[in-house]
């Protein structure tokens, strides 16, 4: 809409011929200037700017639609009203009926947790059959790290819809409706989107997953304020590809810690709280989300995969739908099952805390994955075993060796990463 | 008064310069025929800057004859009894309306920002919902415009929120007139739908060229009472390199939703993110878009977490005192917080 032509306008044809010679040629172009640059810059009189403006305007803006229609259609166009069944009863009741078509929705959490095995779940779901209560669609699959197992695809598949796996011929043309893109950097991934983009409603496309969105940013060299414009772009892109071809879009994000109790706060909160001074300074850290602020605003739904005290949970953070509520769950064999269909409702910074606290037999094992990949330099590896291990210094220090010894730059992204440390 | 204030292009007003006319008056005396010789310029083209030049200076000999000090313009005591008698539109949660003094202002633009799930969607949805209570019920019996930059806004959602503000209001009369079949309520849920105008956009440059529509818009439907823009950060974060034309572009931009709220009396009601800012050497939490951005409103609530509470505080107002209150995000919409325990679980 915004790069529409200002000379198909139909404007008044003297003001059209102003706007050409001066080199302003679409609707984005005249409206990235204000109405006075715009007086000065053509040479014509206020007046005609502002109603050669509002006559651009009216062209460029978004048509209006009222509520009930934007309702309407959603009931009359889309299968199941609009929603991915996840087949986890209590998560999809909470969300009226499973992820929305239409919006991101993010999944974080610390390694280990489930993420990818809630994703393998869901592209399963998006193209199994209707009648079976799937989308029937294609699913496009981003793995940025390497992490995608076609054998626990299978594996889940098999033994969760048994019926359709075992049938000859089914699990291959199950499996291949989903299509794996691996890039490798920013710039690839924004290359294969673009395709996407034209291909989307062609090929019956019905989910795209991206995992996992941190790595992908986090593994660019540049920092601040230039990664921050890198990623907003991205994100403003994918959302605009979820609104446009209205199918779920499900992206994961990583955790790294953050050193210091002191959670961030306005200006006006610190002036009324006692200051701690009495406490000595803790180094306690918890875990956040890898990609801040920016990219939490982004999002429509999120849901936190942690573990506490041994259990795992599913937590519902933001939702436009529903009371925050957890689920405690298991991976199966068949992939994600809850516990409990009631979920426990949440209040406070409860909401958005992850925690990891493993059980502690897994330790011994954890390392041992960790030695043997210590000398494959793929990050992809790096992260696998750093699902595992847990135990701090050791992996610092490793982490230290290899740096020195390998020189800094495959471990960059990984600087940003959290070693996980809340145990 | 000289001739640099006319709204007139450039260059005429270097033509007019440069042949010696440099106040109104001087120019009043000439007729058309004579200035387009002079200045060298089409007669009609004279004849406009004529036209732009008598209407100005009659504005401005007019103001000295009144008895008014100036022309336009209203007296404190006016704004005084009309203000007294503006509407507002409840947030639905008493706390919140109380230190609001009564809700959200008509003929004001109120910011609202907080961190990602605090519930400024909700609010959003909650007031578009609210504008529409009957007159006989306090309401204004309102139309809402929705504009969604983020993509967040739910029907179904907005559904549950309808239903659950009929309910109310039916439960309120049937308080109050024992005899509730005269005065039962009317309203559908679909009838609530059908009066929010819902927008999506989908870049800056729709945004802009949104806000310069609305105007024309609201002029069409005169019963809309509340501008709801969710939220105005998005493609303002996104897609900038030139933060000055950003900071231009937004002034502009709320100078415009300003203007909005004054003429046709409706609240603006502006959705903001949040960023974080390195302030004395630590990171502090504030909203988006820049400290010359934060003028731009005239009612700034910031939503936040107080312990297992969510909290709206009233960081700048010109009437209202700073202070905050408890509230929270029902299944019903926005309610009281103290009445969060009575809530019925979606299972």
């Amino acid at each position: 809409m915004a790069n529409k032509l200002i000379n198909q306008m139909a404007l008044p044809k003297s003001i059209a011929n102003i706007f050409a010679a001066r080199n302003i040629i679409t609707a984005k172009d005249a409206l990235s200037l204000t109405e006075f640059e715009l007086m000065e810059l053509l040479d014509v009189g206020m007046a005609e700017v502002t109603s050669a403006m509002a006559h651009i305007s009216e062209v460029v803006c978004p048509p209006c639609q009222t509520a009930l229609l934007l309702m309407e259609q959603r009931v009359r166009n889309e299968s199941l009203a609009g929603h991915l069944p996840t087949r986890l009863k209590g998560l999809d009741e909470a969300l009226c009926g499973g992820i929305p078509f239409g919006v991101l929705t993010e999944l974080v959490g610390p390694p280990g947790i489930g993420k990818t095995q809630f994703c393998l779940k869901l592209s399963l779901l998006a193209s199994l059959p209707v009648n079976c209560g799937g989308l029937d669609g294609r699913v496009i699959y981003i793995d940025v790290e390497s992490k995608f197992s076609s054998k626990r695809l299978i594996e889940i598949g098999t033994k969760s819809f048994p019926e359709i796996f075992h049938k000859k011929g089914m699990a291959q043309e199950m499996a291949g409706r989903i299509r794996i893109l691996r890039p490798t950097s920013l710039s690839e991934f924004a290359e294969s989107l673009q395709r996407i983009k034209v291909s989307l409603l062609q090929q019956q496309v019905k989910l795209l997953i991206v995992d996992s969105m941190a790595a992908l940013v986090l593994g660019e060299h540049d920092c601040g304020a230039s990664r921050q414009q890198a990623l907003g772009w991205h994100v403003s892109f994918i959302k605009s590809l979820a609104e446009f071809s209205r199918i779920p879009i499900v992206l994961t994000n990583q955790v790294r810690s953050h050193i210091g109790d002191e959670s961030l706060m306005y200006s006006f909160q610190a002036q009324s709280r006692p200051t701690k001074e009495d406490n000595p300074v803790t180094f306690d850290s918890h875990l956040v989300a890898a990609l801040g602020i920016n990219w939490a605003h982004a999002v429509t739904i999120r849901l936190v995969l942690e573990s506490r005290s041994g259990q795992r949970f599913i937590k519902l953070a933001k939702s436009p739908m529903s009371p925050p509520l957890a689920f405690p769950f298991n991976i199966t064999s068949s992939g994600i099952v809850l516990l409990d269909d009631d979920g426990i409702e949440m209040k406070g910074p409860e909401i958005n805390t992850i925690h990891c606290q493993v059980k502690r037999e897994k330790l011994d094992f954890g390392l041992l994955v960790h030695f043997s990949n210590l000398f494959s330099f793929t990050y992809s590896k790096q992260t696998k075993s750093s699902q595992k291990s847990t135990r701090t210094g050791t992996r610092k220090k490793l982490r230290w060796e290899t740096e020195t010894g390998m020189g800094g730059n495959i471990w960059r992204g990984d600087r940003e990463l959290a070693p996980l440390t809340s145990l | 008064m000289e001739i640099g204030m006319l709204p007139i292009s450039a260059s005429k007003r270097g033509k007019l310069l440069a042949a010696g006319y440099t106040t109104l008056h001087s120019i009043a005396r000439t007729s058309p025929t004579h200035l387009a010789r002079d200045i060298e310029v089409s007669e009609s083209e004279a004849l406009e800057i004529l036209n732009v030049a008598t209407r100005t200076s009659t504005l401005d000999r007019s103001c000295g004859s009144n008895t008014n000090i100036i022309d336009g313009g209203q007296t404190a005591w006016d704004m005084f009894n009309e203000e007294r008698f503006s509407s507002l539109i409840t947030t639905s949660c008493v706390d919140l309306d109380n230190i609001l003094g009564g809700g959200i202002n008509c003929k004001e633009v109120t910011e609202i920002g907080g961190v990602p799930g605090i519930g400024k969607t909700q609010i959003g949805i909650q007031l578009a919902v609210n504008v529409q209570i009957p007159l006989e019920y306090g309401g204004l019996g309102g139309k809402a415009i929705y504009i969604d930059t983020e993509g967040s806004f739910m029907v179904e959602r907005v559904l549950q929120i309808a239903e659950a503000c009929i309910e109310d209001m039916s439960e309120y009369s049937h308080h109050f007139h024992k005899d509730n079949q005269a005065y039962g309520v009317k309203m559908h849920p679909n009838s609530i739908l059908e009066n929010i105008f819902y927008f999506r956009v989908c870049s800056y440059t729709e945004q802009i060229a949104l806000v310069n529509y609305l105007d024309k818009f609201v002029t069409e439907h005169k019963d809309v009472k509340i501008i709801i823009i969710d939220s105005v950060t998005f493609h303002f974060r996104q897609d900038f390199d030139d933060m000055a034309l950003r900071t231009r572009l937004l002034g502009e931009m709320s100078l415009k939703l300003m203007k909005l709220a004054r003429n046709f009396c409706l609240a603006v009601v502006m959705l903001n993110q949040v960023t974080t800012k390195h302030i004395e050497g630590s990171f502090q939490l504030t909203l988006a878009l820049g400290d010359s951005w934060s003028h731009s409103c005239t009612n700034r609530i910031i939503l936040y977490w107080n312990g297992n509470e969510r909290h709206a505080y009233i960081d700048k107002s010109p009437s209202l005192k700073s202070a905050s209150a408890p509230y929270s995000v029902t299944s019903r919409g926005i309610r009281n917080s103290t009445s969060s325990s009575k809530r019925i679980k979606m299972v």
